[in-house]
């Protein structure tokens, strides 16, 4: 069994995935499966796919080598995958138009999503205004409250954004409220879920639609450096981006692969979203995978600084590549990321998320340690203009 | 003979349906459960469905997600659920208990321990959420070994290809899920509901379960009339948090000795 052939044909990496739901979506997870897999090697339909990403989306996202920064560090050359650069500032589009594409193939009119920081909802809002279909997206009344931009974003955009009030009011409540929605309208619905997570099909499918991070990067790493980068990071808090860029190198056994979850208020405070390095293996939202859990299976509460990391679950891939050892797993806290992000912007001019700034804190702390022709590659999965009210008040800027 | 077939056989006998409460263990206290068990038998309940409660309940409305969190407030887990079955058990020999749960609590419990527990507690049978057979193997056998019963949710979207699967590996009964939504929703209609019990019957012998959606004597009458048994959750599961935890049982019992009238009368 090769890694990048996984899942197998019931959605497993590994002893991680899998399919547990309610009997009620069995029969919708199958359907949508068949139609995945149809579309997968339909030319037809790659080619929609391929058409929107370069012309609505604005691929491919550029590399660009941060030379002032990397000479900051003193070590490594760092270079970032500009995700950032995409329509609707973030690469959960890639993943969204993909599942669009797919909901119109099934004829599914009305698409819903759950979203944390509010990008997968704004992306889903922003595809399903494209495609005419009605979008309901729903989100934690607790980052409800902390990303007001985006909330007026998805409304802008004809969707209707639905307050989760239930459990702690944030991404894994939303994502459960989500599957109600499913499971109570599962004939007309389409439930774009917006990370490598849920039951299968979904840590499949949602990773297809973001490998083409990495694929871009192979290529555009051989033309601007001739070879393949030493290490490649991204943040995880489901892992879409990660999975998105590691996916391509996962072959390539000399390239690291080092994933980023949020420490928090560090992992000892026992505040904070490092699923992969504190927790344990377990069943939620539809597959299993590494939790954060108490001894009796309950569920526990997140922090994070960035939202899009706030979940206590992560994608059974990652579970899987953590377990095998072909990725390595790591944790950075508030202040750190915060470190990063302010670095980014007053060396290179540019403002990542805070999600991405995890990434960009582990790579500072690598760079130093390598010598000076290694080469890093962050996913610069966002940028961070949603972040501008956490930052300034963390910060002590006046807006 | 498992105290769930017995059970049936005995109904079947007198031409009488199943009336089956759930109601989520610890709520609206702990000090109550095993009393609110025992107003329930004696109030006419034939199998008492007992939920494990948990931080996540993405098959359950409202009424049950709270109930949830007050057991869980109240410092519940599995561990006491399964002992609260043993103190039930104690004094009702004759009652099955079916123990309702998600998978995860089962998991971090190991389904090994949770069955030897179970059992040891005199649990009658298992009901996983989110545990679809094919996923159920190795789970399935650890709670047959057992004598317990792993019960399955056949739903209105399930494919007859699905159902021969879960007729295959079902056990005690077969409890369908007679609309798409979570529990507690309300938009039932019976029609389809017969429609789909007369082809799951030509593929199973077990008494077939019917919930989601039946709130009072009327609802219950009728889906008496083409089930063998009837589950009521959210509409106990409200009464029960509404009032002093002290006079749950005595409420619980008015409730479900209504819905048997109702379901006997001819």
């Amino acid at each position: 069994m090769r890694m990048h052939d996984l899942p197998d044909e019931k959605g497993h990496f590994g002893r991680y995935g899998g399919v547990f739901v309610a009997e009620t979506l069995m029969a919708a997870l199958e359907e949508l499966k068949e139609a995945y897999l149809r579309c997968a090697a339909d030319p037809q339909f790659q080619a929609e796919i391929e058409y929107d990403l370069e012309h609505y989306v604005g691929r491919p996202s550029p590399i660009y080598h941060a030379r002032r920064w990397s000479d900051h560090h003193g070590g490594a050359q760092l270079y970032l995958k500009r995700e950032d650069l995409n329509h609707t500032g973030a690469h959960k589009v890639n993943n969204v138009l993909g599942q669009a594409l797919l909901a119109r193939r099934m004829g599914k009119k009305r698409v819903i999503a759950e979203t944390g920081a509010g990008m997968h909802g704004v992306a889903a809002a922003t595809v399903a205004a494209r495609f005419g279909m009605e979008c309901v997206v729903y989100m934690g009344s607790e980052d409800v409250k902390r990303q007001a931009a985006n909330v007026a974003r998805m409304k802008m955009l004809g969707a209707e954004v639905v307050p989760v009030e239930s459990g702690s009011k944030t991404l894994k409540d939303a994502l459960n409220e989500a599957m109600r929605d499913w499971v109570t309208n599962v004939s007309s619905t389409f439930y774009i879920i917006g990370t490598v997570a849920g039951p299968h099909p979904y840590p499949m499918m949602v990773r297809d639609f973001q490998t083409v991070i990495g694929r871009e990067c192979k290529a555009q790493m051989m033309a601007l450096a001739g070879r393949h980068p030493d290490a490649v990071l991204a943040c995880v808090g489901g892992g879409s981006n990660a999975i998105g860029i590691f996916h391509a190198y996962l072959a390539e056994a000399a390239v690291r692969l080092i994933g980023v979850e949020a420490a928090g208020e560090g992992i000892e405070s026992g505040r904070h979203a490092a699923t992969l390095c504190a927790g344990t293996p377990g069943i939620l939202h539809g597959n299993r995978t590494y939790l954060l859990q108490d001894a009796d299976g309950q569920i526990q509460q997140t922090h994070s600084i960035s939202a899009g990391l706030d979940y206590p679950g992560v994608g059974p891939e990652h579970a899987w590549l953590r377990d095998s050892k072909r990725a390595e797993y790591v944790a950075v806290s508030d202040d750190q990321a915060l470190a990063a992000f302010h670095a980014l912007c007053r060396l290179e001019g540019i403002i990542p998320a805070l999600e991405s700034s995890h990434a960009l804190a582990y790579a500072a702390r690598l760079a130093p340690t390598l010598p000076q022709d290694a080469i890093v590659l962050v996913n610069l999965s966002g940028r961070g203009d949603k972040d501008m009210h956490t930052v300034a008040a963390r910060s002590g800027i006046t807006l | 003979m498992s105290r769930i077939a017995a059970t049936f056989e005995r109904l079947q006998a007198g031409e009488r349906k199943a009336l089956i409460p759930y109601f989520t263990a610890g709520d609206p206290d702990p000090a109550v459960t095993v009393a609110i068990m025992h107003a329930l038998a004696r109030a006419g309940a034939d199998v008492i469905e007992l939920g494990v409660p948990f931080s996540d309940p993405m098959a359950d409305g409202p009424v049950i997600q709270r109930a949830s969190e007050r057991a869980l407030g109240k410092g519940m887990n599995l561990a006491r659920v399964l002992g609260q079955v043993g103190d039930f058990r104690a004094r009702d020999a004759r009652t099955p208990v079916v123990v309702m749960s998600y998978a995860n609590p089962i998991e971090a419990m190991g389904w090994e321990r949770f069955a030897g527990e179970a059992a040891a507690n005199g649990v009658d049978g298992v009901l996983v959420v989110d545990y679809p057979p094919e996923e159920a193997h190795e789970s399935a056998a650890l709670l047959e070994q057992r004598g317990i019963d792993a019960i399955f949710l056949v739903a209105p979207t399930t494919t007859d290809a699905r159902m021969r699967e879960l007729a295959a590996a079902a056990r005690g009964y077969i409890y369908y899920v007679s609309l798409t939504g979570v529990t507690g929703a309300t938009h039932f209609d019976l029609a389809p509901v017969e429609e789909k019990l007369k082809r799951l019957r030509k593929l199973t012998r077990l008494p077939i379960g019917v919930g989601f959606g039946i709130r009072d004597g009327a609802s219950a009458k009728a889906v008496a009339r083409i089930a063998d048994a009837v589950v009521i959750g959210s509409a106990l599961v409200q009464l029960l948090a509404e009032g002093d935890a002290a006079g749950a049982p005595e409420r619980a019992a008015q409730f479900v000795a209504g819905v048997r009238q109702a379901m006997d009368a001819r």
